[in-house]
């Protein structure tokens, strides 16, 4: 059994007078620790993809079960509950809270899930360690460099130990070299066993992974395996 | 589920993060509540200045006029004869044997002119007793009070208020000095200590003279009222009615006299009084309804800057219910804070009133203070729901496209 499976996945958006189908009819298998790019043009329907299986959207029509489970079904509290326990999001704007610091970011997830404040410390600490950012806890966000707000940011998205990083365009904000470093970053955690999902417009970041998903107006367009090397 | 500790430390950094907006907000509702209990403060603190003035002119004191100004049921008396008798001064000589009277004072009342050494005026003149001055804590200036003596007798002397003294002799002596009111002449043994004006009569324009003095001088048998002072407060109810019953054993068993006592008038006033602070409290309470809407208006703005903050909790897990809570929670810390700015601010304002008019005792009552708080705050968290929901509902793809 595949981590996620999607069935026949419809996502039709109106606009106006016209109906936009922003995913048409995908079948897609995604195992469990596997490392996936998800690369095609402007509107090709990639970040739809993502928010679907961010459980952020619902499709119109078909199934999408997630480690058996299908969770197209749950209510918006139960899909709240599984994005907390099971999904790390990071973004290519970051989304830092402003007003709160390197620590209280990376320990939301945490206070969203209710953990008690002793256990928390000890788990941002560590991450704060994890990440290299042990001098940056207590730095507000526009006190940061870009690579390390990602670092927060992906921080934050693993710090609940979740099954699946949903990365868009992790390094579209970041110069060369940072978003070389943010990669081999992800790719380490990949590495650790948790499933890493990247949509990107970079080639050069898309190659990287071990499958390479192309689509094009709402469709998976090529779908390509990389020889393990 | 997010615990509560963290649900209030998180919307307490969402509100010191953006202090105008906090501090412009705790503005109005500061202002909504001081303006209750500034105005409450004065409303209630006219109404004590009211009573303390009436209490001053002796709370047991018990009012006798001829004439029933009530409609009561048939009595014996009803059947003889409609007009009332008139009161006379056995009538209040009758009266000190009531147990729980202690002080009787009969009063004639007429407009005269005095005169001395060709200086002419009018003036009030009251014949009444020596209990008289007693009754109504006068205060003499130079002299003595009218004489004890028998109430029948009325010898020529008078005593004068301290405004007559100065328009009629100057600066000069009076004690001792013939003065003419009427047609009669009465020796001046005593000038009243300046006083201001009383309630109903000025005590500094009166010429007092004996009761009996005043019914030749009138030409009348009749008293205007008689003064009845009770031991004290308490038993001012059982003096009511022994002087009820003394007065009906005289009058043929008809109950034909009216008896106001101090309480009386001091509860209407009491009443008035209250009733305006109340009203007024309304008024000031419009004001927080405003706060309440600027509430609701401040934190729709705040959502929309931070769509994209709700977005992110959304991603990372967060239920409609936690971020709805997290909003309304943050209203209804912005209203508490603002509720209880705006208590110290009225509170100072009552202070300074209160420094400007030592006269006045303007302390806001303590309901009004519950009133405020309780309103501002239940309308600051009332106002904060409707945005909260909003906030709650957004969708979350949306939500965090936004920047």
């Amino acid at each position: 059994m595949a981590q996620i499976e999607l069935d026949n996945i419809q996502r039709i958006f109106q606009l106006g007078d016209s109906e936009v189908h922003a995913l048409q009819d995908i079948q897609l298998r995604i195992d469990a620790g596997d490392y996936v790019s998800v690369m095609g043009p402007s509107g090709s329907g990639k970040s739809t993809l993502l928010n679907l299986l961010g459980l952020l959207d619902r499709p119109n029509a078909g199934h999408y079960r997630l480690e058996g489970r299908d969770v197209t079904t749950l209510s918006a509290d139960e899909q709240a509950r599984v994005r907390r326990e099971r999904i790390g999001f990071v973004f290519q704007s970051f989304h830092l809270v402003p007003r709160l610091t390197a620590e209280e970011n990376i320990a939301l997830p945490l206070l969203l899930a209710g953990i008690p404040p002793h256990d928390r410390k000890a788990r941002v600490a560590q991450a704060l360690d994890d990440f290299g950012l042990a001098k940056r806890g207590d730095h507000r966000p526009d006190q940061l460099s870009g690579g390390q707000r990602q670092r927060v940011a992906i921080a934050r998205a693993t710090i609940m130990q979740p099954a699946m990083l949903l990365a868009d365009e992790p390094t579209g904000n970041l110069d060369r070299a940072t978003g070389e470093e943010v990669t081999s970053l992800l790719e380490t955690l990949n590495g650790r066993g948790v499933t890493l999902i990247v949509v990107t417009h970079d080639p050069h970041m898309g190659q990287r992974a071990h499958r390479q998903i192309r689509m094009e107006d709402g469709r998976i367009d090529s779908d390509s395996q990389r020889p393990t090397p | 589920m997010m615990r509560s500790r963290d649900i209030l430390g998180f919307a307490t950094r969402a509100a010191t993060a953006y202090p105008m907006r906090t501090g412009l907000m705790m503005l109005a509702m500061a202002i909504g509540v001081a303006a209750v209990v500034l105005l409450t403060a004065l409303g209630d603190g006219a109404r004590r200045y009211v009573v303390r003035e009436f209490s001053a002119l002796g709370s047991s004191l018990i009012i006798v006029l001829p004439g029933r100004t009530e409609t009561g049921g048939v009595g014996a008396g009803s059947f003889v004869t409609n007009t009332p008798r008139d009161l006379t001064v056995d009538d209040a000589a009758a009266l000190l044997r009531a147990g729980g009277v202690t002080r009787v004072a009969p009063l004639v009342l007429g407009n005269s002119e005095i005169a001395y050494r060709g200086k002419l005026r009018e003036v009030m003149v009251i014949g009444t007793t020596r209990a008289f001055a007693d009754i109504r804590n006068y205060r003499l200036g130079q002299g003595r009070f009218l004489p004890e003596e028998d109430w029948r007798r009325g010898s020529a002397v008078a005593v004068i208020g301290a405004t007559l003294h100065q328009e009629l002799f100057g600066a000069g002596p009076a004690l001792g000095k013939m003065i003419r009111v009427g047609d009669r002449r009465y020796r001046v043994i005593g000038v009243l200590a300046a006083s201001g004006s009383g309630l109903g009569m000025n005590a500094d324009e009166l010429v007092i003279v004996p009761v009996a003095a005043a019914q030749a001088l009138f030409n009348a048998a009749s008293l205007f009222r008689i003064f009845a002072e009770a031991r004290d407060r308490d038993a001012v109810p059982a003096a009511k009615t022994q002087i009820l019953d003394i007065l009906k054993a005289r009058h043929d068993g008809e109950e034909d006299v009216t008896l106001i006592t101090q309480d009386a008038v001091l509860g209407t006033f009491d009443r008035i009084l209250g009733a305006l602070t109340l009203a007024v409290a309304g008024i000031a309470a419009i004001s927080l309804a405003v706060a309440g809407i600027l509430v609701m208006n401040v934190m729709l703005v705040a959502i929309t800057q931070r769509t994209s903050e709700i977005g992110l909790l959304k991603a990372l897990g967060a239920t409609g219910g936690i971020i709805r809570l997290v909003f309304l929670t943050e209203a209804a810390l912005l209203s508490i804070a603002g509720a209880f700015a705006g208590l110290l601010l009225g509170h100072l304002g009552a202070w300074g009133l209160r420094l400007l008019f030592p006269a006045l005792p303007a302390y806001p009552p303590d309901w009004a203070i519950a009133a405020g708080l309780g309103t501002a705050i239940v309308t600051g968290v009332l106002f904060g729901v409707m945005p909260a929901r909003h906030a709650a509902t957004l969708d979350p793809v949306d939500a965090l496209s936004k920047r």
